[in-house]
């Protein structure tokens, strides 16, 4: 029986050479030549500064941008470093709310979020995932009901005219893939660069 | 529920139909130790690599030295892993500077991916350097499943084998598995991976500075190249928190797609080397039938619960309706690129198995939507299952059903041609016993510990769930989670690396000694009396004996969570926190 010991020690030694630094250094190195752009996290530069990635969602809160969903990640309370604070978005901690269907927590949350929503488009019933939290926290999408949902308000923040708005949501949406996978959506950060572009941001 | 939600679940179940055959006669050239497409490149590799560990190729193993040769190894890697966590702080590769990691936590993942679980108590993108994901986790990722699909291998020999004591070499096996099928498959789809917009790199987290004006710190890292083993190996690690839900970690639909194929088509094709190996391709498609009538059980039942979304979100005029601008249902804790159809799938697909990936969040789903988890990993995850030990989990179920049948009609009962004796039957039944012992155990402990209670995060029955399915997880070696428990605390990193070593170990090692035990014995010829294993009859016997002793074993604890839940949700009953 001693007789694995040999074996065992130098399979996990060798292996290790392998599948774990020789196979993901040569696929890094592959990537970085062929594929630098999503090698590198797909990230978008405006005026030699980067803003983001398009494949991360952001926290938009003023009035003329598009908003995402809402986001239940977390950072160290810097007061505090064993308590967490809620900071949407944050693209260094994905999470998501882990709130159960039966949580007051998450029926509160979303009554707020609700009545807010109302007060800014009274008339339309409130798409779904404007008012949940996404699974990462990070959510580069919402729907195209969502978007709908807030054309009016955009619209008005930046004195466009609602067709104006919804033909650059239309040029920010994808349908799914091969007209089969997935679901229909719209990226907020490339739609709200798009908005800026128009009006020469 | 709509059109497009179940075109997209009936074409990857097309997929892996269609999949099942030819992979599984690659696979059974690679264990039979034939030449293949990559064999000019790889066979030197595989010839030096014995030569260094000092293995002769031709030599088999009985089934104990099989066994100990596995756990051995398994030891190995363990102890490396271990000791990697805790001085990565001092070792390159680690851009961002993360220390060196606490032992309870060390133990728990060292013990996690060792076991294929990949229960994650940790949040990887504030944790884990670099070297750490890739040296460590990543190898895990690519030996434990290689070992698990030879553990299946060897099974598979017992029945197909005659009057011989060995059951094959396990160094042979691992070494041939992980070089001719985990590695070319691995780079290849790690690539179209990064195509799609999974990062790979190895530099510092970027700091962006967002439209808005707020600084956002994006994590980065050699994504693509621990993905796709984390989901073919049916690990499911993540390398972010939030798995493969993460935009990071699954970009696009398409992405998806992959990545759910990839999850079943190791335990689907090893259903056609059963079926190859015996001689008999039937026998491996009857297998296959019971797998796939489970499968679409828990999908539609996800699918349905998931698309009905959550009465209580209605009194705010909120919008849960499926439209062609929406897909409506219960969307907290999912993205919508993937939707209800692909969130449901996904989950059912990543519990059928061990994989425990997950796109959505499992603790928010409906509650008869995380039953569907819940109850796929109690059967055992022997739907296509785990890389390897779905097959032989489901094998065990196999020669109870037989068992049950020989019973019925008091036969001795006979399965792929081998007699099943006392031993056979004593030893499937403890393999399939362990499972429950630990699950239900455990559970009881936390839930009356003071350390165990302090885990959970939503109150009601949600919180008994939630440490329910943590014990139900780990034992399973599933790994995902109802992810707001609290589980790295002393208390659960102990208790839960308890049930993942129950749930590998004292579940396989029975079954290999029931192999050890077939191969020694004859192939008889079938007779009148022989009961068919590849008909409807043996199809329905076999799903109604996983069905009733799952069903009898965890009734009980089903009903106090997931059940009672239900009923509170639909008469508007709210919990607040623990």
């Amino acid at each position: 029986m001693l007789r694995q010991i040999r074996p065992a020690l130098v399979m996990i030694v060798v292996m290790t050479v392998i599948t774990g630094l020789a196979y993901p250094l040569a696929i890094t190195g592959i990537a970085e030549t062929i594929f630098p752009y999503q090698a590198q996290g797909s990230l978008i530069e405006k005026n030699g500064k980067i803003v983001g990635s398009e494949l991360i969602g952001q926290n938009f809160t003023s009035a003329k941008y598009f908003h995402g969903r809402p986001s239940a990640t977390t950072e160290p309370d810097p007061k505090d470093p064993s308590k967490t604070i809620s900071v949407p978005y944050a693209a260094d901690n994905s999470s998501g709310s882990n709130l159960g269907p039966t949580a007051k927590p998450l029926i509160d949350r979303i009554k707020d979020d609700a009545a807010k929503l109302k007060a800014e488009n009274p008339n339309t019933p409130i798409p779904v995932d404007l008012v949940t939290t996404s699974a990462s926290g990070l959510d580069p999408d919402i729907t195209p009901a969502a978007a709908a949902f807030q054309v009016p308000r955009v619209a008005k923040a930046r004195g466009l005219s609602e067709d104006r708005v919804r033909a650059l949501v239309a040029a920010a949406t994808s349908g799914r893939t091969l007209g089969i996978l997935g679901e229909p959506r719209v990226n907020v950060l490339r739609l709200n660069l798009s908005l800026d572009a128009l009006q020469g941001h | 529920m709509t059109a497009n939600g179940w075109l997209q679940i009936a074409l990857f179940s097309v997929v892996v139909i269609a999949l099942t055959s030819p992979f599984g006669g690659y696979i059974t050239r690679v264990v039979n130790g034939e030449r293949t497409l990559f064999s000019p490149v790889l066979r030197p590799v595989e010839r030096g690599l014995y030569a260094l560990c000092g293995v002769r190729e031709s030599e088999e193993q009985n089934w104990l030295a099989y066994a100990f040769a596995m756990l051995v190894f398994s030891l190995a890697g363990f102890l490396i892993l271990y000791l990697l966590q805790r001085v990565q702080g001092l070792l390159p590769f680690n851009p961002q500077g993360q220390s060196n990691i606490e032992a309870s936590s060390s133990l728990n993942t060292a013990i996690s991916f060792v076991t294929n679980t990949n229960w994650q108590s940790y949040v990887p993108e504030t944790t884990m350097s670099y070297l750490t994901q890739m040296a460590g986790l990543t190898v895990h990722n690519f030996v434990s499943a290689a070992a698990g699909i030879a553990m299946a291998i060897a099974v598979i020999r017992g029945f197909a084998r005659r009057t011989t004591k060995t059951i094959g070499n396990f160094w042979v096996d691992l070494t041939r598995i992980t070089l001719y099928i985990l590695l070319p498959i691995s780079i290849v789809v790690a690539l179209i991976f990064v195509w799609q917009g999974m990062p790979q790199n190895l530099g510092a987290y970027t700091e962006a500075t967002t439209l808005d004006g707020a600084k956002q710190v994006i994590a980065q890292g050699p994504v693509a190249s621990q993905e796709v083993i984390k989901i073919m190996g049916t690990n499911g690690g993540g390398f972010f928190n939030a798995n493969s839900a993460h935009p990071f970690e699954n970009p696009t639909p398409l992405t998806n797609f992959i990545q759910l194929g990839l999850i079943f088509s190791i335990g689907a094709a090893l259903t056609n080397v059963l079926g190859r190996m015996v001689g008999d391709q039937r026998q491996g498609w009857a297998i296959f039938a019971v797998m796939g009538i489970l499968y679409l059980v828990g999908t539609t039942t996800a699918y349905w619960a998931e698309s009905a979304g959550n009465p209580a979100f209605a009194h705010f005029n909120v919008d849960q309706h499926a439209s062609t601008a929406s897909p409506g249902g219960n969307m907290e804790g999912k993205e919508v690129r993937f939707g209800i159809a692909n969130s449901a799938l996904f989950t059912t697909v990543t519990t059928d198995t061990s994989c425990g990936a997950v796109n959505n969040m499992h603790d928010s789903l409906t509650p008869l939507g995380g039953m569907v988890p819940l109850v796929n990993i109690m059967l055992g995850e022997i739907i296509f299952g785990g890389v390897g030990s779905g097959l032989y989990g489901m094998l065990g179920f196999a020669i109870v059903a037989v068992f049950i049948a020989g019973l019925m009609v008091g036969r001795t009962p006979e399965y792929l041609g081998k007699k099943l004796e006392a031993k056979e039957v004593k030893m499937a039944i403890l393999a399939i016993l362990s499972l429950p012992f630990s699950i239900l155990i455990g559970t009881a402990i936390a839930t009356v510990n003071v350390n165990g209670l302090a885990g959970i995060a939503n109150g009601g029955p949600h919180g008994f769930t939630e440490i329910l399915y943590a014990f139900v997880s780990s034992t399973g070696n599933n790994g995902s989670a109802f992810a707001g428990i609290g589980a790295n605390t002393l208390f659960y990193n102990t208790m839960l690396s308890a049930a993942m070593f129950i749930g590998r170990f004292i579940f396989v090692v029975p079954l290999l000694a029931v192999a050890g035990s077939l191969a020694g014995k004859k192939i008889l010829a079938p007779s009148a009396g022989t009961f068919p294993t590849t008909g409807p009859l043996f199809v329905g016997l076999l799903v109604g004996v996983i069905v009733i002793v799952g069903g009898l074993t965890y009734f009980p604890a089903v009903s106090l969570g997931p059940v009672v839940e239900q009923v509170a949700m639909n008469h508007g009953v709210l919990y607040a926190g623990p």
